[in-house]
């Protein structure tokens, strides 16, 4: 099996400012890859690419085996947006029956995506009413219920209680081992030892590209976040210092 | 186009407004106040011998000017809250085609529009004995013609604006000189060159002078079919021009 999104020499300006120089990396099939890197490293950029609606300077992004964008990528991907992309004025329900009906499916799916994000109680409530962390499982519902071959999701766990976190995890992996990619971006490390693999970021450019316990072994600790400290270190005192898969 | 899409998205357009029971309550009762207001405004006024009443008149001309104001009010808000939610870039992830999108709107808010020129038009007639040689059924359809109009206006104009306050402001721009010019105040042939110049390309004027057709002759005009195709021709450029600003890819 080929990758699920392969980039090649990736260069993105916003606002005349390169926020994304020259990133290469690939993401396996059926898979959780974890996108990491402090705030404006250029995280939700790369998924904009991935999902084909940013604009590009430079490179390639290939979707399954597609030009990033295509039309016939449509049917197979979900995004989740950072801010919550769900309409206030609408019920939880109401919102996944559109998300649905967009992907051609029926209400019986929509309902259960909603069940799968735990707002089964508060299906029937409007949106703008929902508290932060359960606006933005609404929109996560949305975002999984055409059940896309491909799920991009910018930090869909942000505000969540840790049991909540934990079961998204849990249903990540489970769309996973399902044959499901996944991209989840965070920029909470304890999250990123639940990825299968962690692509890691900084100020536009690719500072490691491995699995979490590869990347322990690279940098000769266990603890995750002081692995990123030192492979990021380690990149700025030398070119040698880029991380390959 | 799909047809499943399309569908989709014109129930969500009007359960979104359905949510929003303070919204519908006033689309419905403002142009009844308006129009109880006009009565009594020109209640005493002599009517020359054989020309229709002060309020036949202007009552006519403002049951067109409803829906188109108040529908492009309403799209380029709702329009722009796609656009700075979020929900817009998502949509644009998914299988929905830009026309869907766009003709939903079209199709929800024509409904709406529609459902206000019926409420307003039933009390203009049996309530105010609003009186026009053609039928109200004309009147209706014109009116509903101008909330379309008014929605594929709002569709591009909102791709203008950054914020709520901007594409408020966009009503007195796009709405303002379309009713000072459209011969109601004035009639068109009795304004200046040039202002009948602007007055000819602006699409409300052949809305009202459709209308003033209705008012004044029992069956429908030539005029009035011309007029009807250069207002729905407006609205279509409009739509298109409001794809040609829905870009799937931004920077």
């Amino acid at each position: 099996m080929g990758d699920a999104i392969a980039v090649r020499g990736l260069v993105v300006n916003r606002g005349g400012r390169r926020v994304l120089d020259g990133i290469d990396a690939a993401v396996p099939r059926g898979s959780v890859t974890g996108l990491l890197g402090p705030s404006g490293s250029g995280k939700t950029t790369l998924m904009r690419a991935v999902v084909g609606v940013q604009v590009i300077a430079a490179g390639t992004v290939t979707v399954l085996g597609q030009p990033a964008g295509a039309a016939q990528l449509r049917h197979r991907i979900g995004y989740l947006t950072q801010a919550p992309s769900v309409y206030a004025d609408l019920t939880v329900r109401e919102n996944a029956h559109y998300f649905a009906a967009l992907h051609g499916r029926g209400r019986a799916e929509a309902d259960r995506a909603v069940a799968d994000v735990g707002l089964a109680d508060a299906a029937h409530q409007l949106v703008g009413t929902l508290s932060g962390g359960q606006r933005s499982r609404a929109s996560l519902a949305c975002a999984l219920v055409g059940e896309p071959e491909l799920v991009v999701l910018d930090e869909p766990t942000v505000g969540q209680d840790p049991v909540l976190r934990a079961d998204l995890w849990a249903r990540f992996h489970e769309l996973a081992a399902a044959g499901t990619t996944l991209l989840v971006s965070s920029h909470v490390m304890d999250e990123a030892a639940r990825c299968d693999r962690l692509l890691l970021i900084r100020e536009g450019r690719l500072v490691a590209d491995d699995t979490p316990d590869a990347i322990r072994a690279a940098a000769g600790v266990d603890d995750l976040d002081e692995a990123f400290l030192r492979l990021i270190r380690a990149g700025e005192s030398g070119p040698a210092g880029r991380e390959a898969s | 186009m799909n047809p499943r899409i399309l569908s989709a998205t014109v129930g969500r357009i009007l359960r979104q407004l359905r949510h929003d029971r303070r919204t519908v309550a006033l689309l419905v009762v403002v142009p009844t106040v308006l129009l109880t207001l006009v009565y009594y405004m020109y209640n005493d006024q002599p009517t020359p011998p054989g020309q229709p009443s002060a309020f036949d008149q202007i009552a006519l001309v403002m049951l067109g000017f409803f829906p188109f104001i108040i529908m492009f009010l309403v799209t380029s808000i709702a329009m722009l809250r796609e656009r700075t939610t979020g929900t817009l870039e998502r949509l644009l992830t998914t299988p929905l085609a830009k026309a869907d999108l766009l003709f939903g709107y079209g199709i929800a808010f024509g409904l709406a529009g529609a459902v206000q020129a019926g409420v307003a038009s039933a009390v203009a007639y049996w309530v105010f004995g609003l009186n026009t040689a053609g039928s109200s059924g004309l009147v209706i359809m014109i009116a509903v013609l101008n909330a379309v109009l008014a929605v594929a206006l709002g569709l591009l104009c909102s791709a203008f604006a950054r914020t709520e306050f901007q594409a408020v402001q966009f009503m007195p721009v796009v709405v303002a000189p379309q009713l000072l010019l459209c011969g109601l105040f004035v009639p068109r042939d009795q304004m200046a060159g040039w202002l009948q110049a602007i007055s000819d390309v602006l699409p409300l004027s052949y809305a009202v002078e459709a209308l003033q057709e209705v008012g004044a002759h029992t069956e429908p005009t030539a005029t009035m079919w011309r007029d009807v195709v250069v207002v729905a021709g407006a609205a279509v450029l409009a739509l298109l021009l409001a794809a040609a600003t829905l870009r799937r890819r931004s920077s």
